[in-house]
């Protein structure tokens, strides 16, 4: 049987450095081939060949046995190959129908005849989208359909995903790899790179592990436990990837939420975090956690409830009002919301904290480099200089420069959403570290997050929300994914007692 | 062979896109003396102190709208209101000279300035409204009040003006005064915009509005200030005019603030914001005195010159972005 796409001994260098040395890579009509490995381990630019988005150094590329020269993404898009991209390539203000046939509408246009095919794709992969409604309108799942249904639309061979549920709750996620096996059975062939293991053992027919540019090896799940994986991976086993907890002392209470309700449907929440603590918040995405964040942040207001801070009556009126207070926030969309990406790695660490370093609103440069240095050796950042943009940093050393700016700033309750969205392997060990040196310190740390073993893993405790109210807590004894998203769909516990957080 | 030629592909790419980034970090400079050399070849008389005094004396009123527009357009704003506010400080401050001290007239006019900034500033920053719009009606509305306050007639200061018109043409330290102002408020402008708080929060607004506001910071007070700045400078531009000619007039400035944004932008500002610099937005001024100063020696007619203007400003942008256009 011949494989739907070959990639042989396929090198990329750029400006002499190399970014893939000799990979193979093939892949099946009707299987999922799972592509995993830290960030910059070459999955994506290894894509952007197969995507005919660049022109391989050395190597062939063949599909169903045919070598072929990929012109460009038009060519591979007519040759039946669909690349979906993180960040998605749709037009906000144009309809789902407009977008999917976009590139293939026809000069007059029957508007009628185009939403019903458009109808029919999605309804083949199992929603109901209205196809006039304005993308930007949608969710972001339903934006990842409006993608899907676009690969469709042209008869397409081979779909790669990259890192598709990144920005999906757990709820969508799950659907998503129903679609993916729906697409599996009517013989397209899936490539699929996730950091998120769990999901590529439940879909992955066969995975290939990339680290450095090269191909480690390709395994089957099930003849590969999941700790083999991430040795091949990182050269590390799975256990020294939360690191030791430290012994923090708890100390006493820091924030109190009392009947907590936002205008924004959460309701009746609940809670006490006190110093050295570092209390997870769970749920699918859309059960309230950010809602929650921000409205500690001051970011949005609240309806009703009341929260104190350090003993004192607390109501934030704004982010700036907040910090003042002693509060920080890791936001979750780093690129757009936590970092100024165009700005020194520099001057993005003091943000948050200017007044020691400046005398009559002017800064002191020596006093500035002075505390960045300290900074960049304690997170071990690593960059050219401390001058260089952020841009020029990985993801995950980018997410370092967020939590620079928070030590630098210093707040008792820090809130971290999302701390390790995007950020590879080894990254994410060493955020997990900072993050207990920050409740050693005695700062009280809310983690939210989708990955479930993440917040296993960090938290003392995990706080799961549903539906806009606070569910219920798990111990560590509890620490089970069938519990947190039982707990956070339903409100109930298999087994154990009701409980107020 | 393919691989061969895939390989020098990248190498000149790489080779070109340095290229490009060398433009966009000194185009400015680069595009200044390309002129200097022109100008210089194309008369004698450029490069004569009389005359480089009076490209100077002649920009100082753009220059000084300048600095207020950079700082807007780093927000990545817009300010179209600086021309007419330049004429309600040139006719307010020529009227308040007849009744107040000099001192108290002019700190009067250029609060009238700083009033119509504060106006479009807190109407962009609190209640969100499109900078082009606001800045729009106020370009409208500061003329017409210029106009009603003057009724239309040029207003003499009488003798209490005399001593502003004496500032207007004389020089300190070899240099005009209005030049002089200029230079020191783009030294001041300089200081702010690279050392201090405010101008750096003012470039990482520019640049990623959110993540400042989630570091605690109050956007909205940033975004006000920058328009109630450049309404303060495009009065302070207006009473130079005045100082120089004697006369307060609702036409001073008028169409200036596109003089201004182009000279910002050849300055190599980005109006997506985040991006320029003090010395290269005083270089742009610099650049279209220049080559106004040019045209006008060689003798090219006025409407002649519009054009050749025209053309030129494109051709600075596109050096400018060197970078993007190299790219890909």
């Amino acid at each position: 049987m011949t494989a739907l796409i070959q990639l042989e001994n396929i090198t990329k260098t750029f400006a002499g450095v190399h970014a893939l040395t000799d990979v193979d890579f093939d892949l099946m009509a009707g299987e999922v081939h799972a592509l995993v490995g830290e960030n910059g381990a070459g999955k994506s630019t290894l894509m952007r060949v197969l995507g005919g988005e660049m022109r391989p150094n050395a190597g062939r590329t063949l599909i169903e046995g045919e070598e072929i020269r990929l012109a460009g993404p038009t060519d591979a898009i007519r040759r039946g190959i669909s690349v979906i991209h993180q960040e998605m390539a749709l037009a906000p203000d144009l309809s789902v129908a407009e977008n999917i046939f976009l590139g293939a509408l026809p000069q007059g246009i029957n508007w009628a005849r185009l939403n019903e095919r458009a109808r029919i794709l999605i309804e083949r992969l199992g929603f109901d989208i209205s196809p006039r409604a304005q993308v930007a309108d949608l969710a972001v799942a339903h934006q990842q359909v409006v993608e899907i249904a676009k690969a469709l639309s042209r008869d397409v061979k081979a779909i790669v995903f990259d890192e598709p549920t990144a920005v999906l709750a757990s709820g969508d996620a799950e659907r998503l790899l129903e679609i993916i096996k729906g697409l599996r059975a009517e013989g397209v062939g899936i490539v699929y790179i996730s950091h998120r293991l769990d999901e590529i053992y439940k879909i992955a027919d066969r995975i290939t592990v990339m680290k450095d540019g090269q191909r480690v090896g390709t395994v089957t799940p099930a003849s590969t436990p999941v700790e083999d994986l991430i040795r091949m991976m990182v050269g590390r086993p799975l256990s020294q990837l939360f690191g030791d907890k430290p012994d923090t002392t708890i100390g006493e209470e820091v924030l109190r939420i009392d009947d907590l309700t936002l205008p924004n449907g959460i309701r009746g929440v609940n809670l006490s975090i006190r110093r050295g603590e570092v209390v997870g918040l769970g749920g699918l995405v859309g059960s309230g956690r950010t809602e929650v964040a921000r409205a500690i942040f001051g970011a949005d207001r609240i309806a009703s409830g009341t929260m104190t801070l350090n003993g004192r009556p607390y109501a934030p009126r704004s982010p700036r009002h907040a910090v003042k207070q002693g509060v920080g926030l890791v936001p979750e969309d780093r690129k757009s919301q936590g970092v100024v990406l165009d700005m020194e790695i520099r001057k993005n660490a003091t943000m948050a904290s200017t007044g020691p370093i400046t005398r009559a609103g002017f800064f002191r440069p020596s006093a500035e480099r002075g505390v960045v240095e300290r900074l960049i050796q304690s997170l071990r950042i690593k960059l050219g200089s401390m001058n260089d943009p952020v841009s020029s940093l990985s993801g995950g050393n980018q997410q370092k420069v967020v939590l620079a700016k928070w030590f630098n700033a210093d707040p008792d309750l820090i809130i971290l959403d999302e701390p390790t969205r995007g950020v590879d392997v080894g990254a994410k060990t060493e955020i997990y570290s900072l993050i207990h040196q920050l409740a050693s310190a005695g700062k009280a740390v809310i983690v939210i997050s989708s990955e479930h073993a993440e917040l296993f893993g960090l938290c003392d405790r995990v706080l799961v929300m549903g539906e806009g109210r606070l569910r219920g807590e798990l111990q560590p004894h509890e620490f089970q994914e069938e519990k947190l998203l039982t707990l956070s769909m339903t409100g109930d516990r298999q087994s154990g007692t009701e409980g107020r957080a | 062979m393919t691989d061969n030629a895939a390989t020098i592909n990248e190498t000149q790419a790489q080779s070109r896109f340095n290229f490009g980034k060398a433009f966009r970090q000194y185009g400015t400079f680069i595009i200044f003396v390309l002129l200097l050399i022109v100008a210089q070849a194309q008369s004698d008389a450029f490069l004569t102190e009389r005359n480089v005094m009076n490209v100077l004396r002649q920009m100082s009123g753009i220059g000084v709208m300048a600095i207020g527009m950079l700082f807007v357009i780093l927000t990545r704003g817009i300010d179209l209101s600086v021309g007419s506010i330049a004429a309600l400080g040139s006719v307010s401050a020529a009227i308040l000279i007849q009744s107040y001290p000099l001192p108290v007239a002019l700190v009067m006019a250029i609060g009238i300035g700083a009033a119509c900034g504060l106006i479009s500033g807190a109407l962009i920053a609190f209640f969100r409204l499109p900078a082009f719009v606001i800045t729009l009606a106020m370009m409208t509305a500061a003329r017409g009040f210029a106009l009603i306050l003057s009724n239309g007639q040029p207003i003499m200061p009488g003798p209490s003006g005399a001593p502003l018109q004496a500032f207007g043409t004389s020089f300190s330290l070899g240099f005009p005064n209005p030049a002089v102002l200029m230079i020191g408020l783009f030294a001041l402008a300089f200081l702010v915009l690279n050392y201090s708080r405010f101008g750096r929060l003012v470039k990482a607004i520019g640049s990623n509005e959110e993540a400042v506001r989630l570091s605690g910071i109050s956007v909205p007070w940033y975004v006000l200030s920058v328009y109630v700045i450049s309404g303060a400078l495009a009065a302070v531009a207006g009473v130079l005019i005045t100082s120089r000619s004697g006369v307060g007039s609702a036409s001073v400035g008028a169409g200036n603030e596109l003089d201004v944004i182009a000279a910002v932008v050849i300055g190599g500002a980005s109006l997506m914001g985040g991006r320029g610099g003090v010395i290269n937005t005083f270089i742009g001024v610099m650049i279209l005195g220049v080559i106004g100063n040019i045209m006008n020696l060689a003798g090219v007619p006025g409407y002649h010159q519009q054009v050749y203007l025209g053309v030129i400003i494109v051709v600075a942008v596109l050096i400018q972005n060197g970078s993007t256009l190299f790219r890909r």
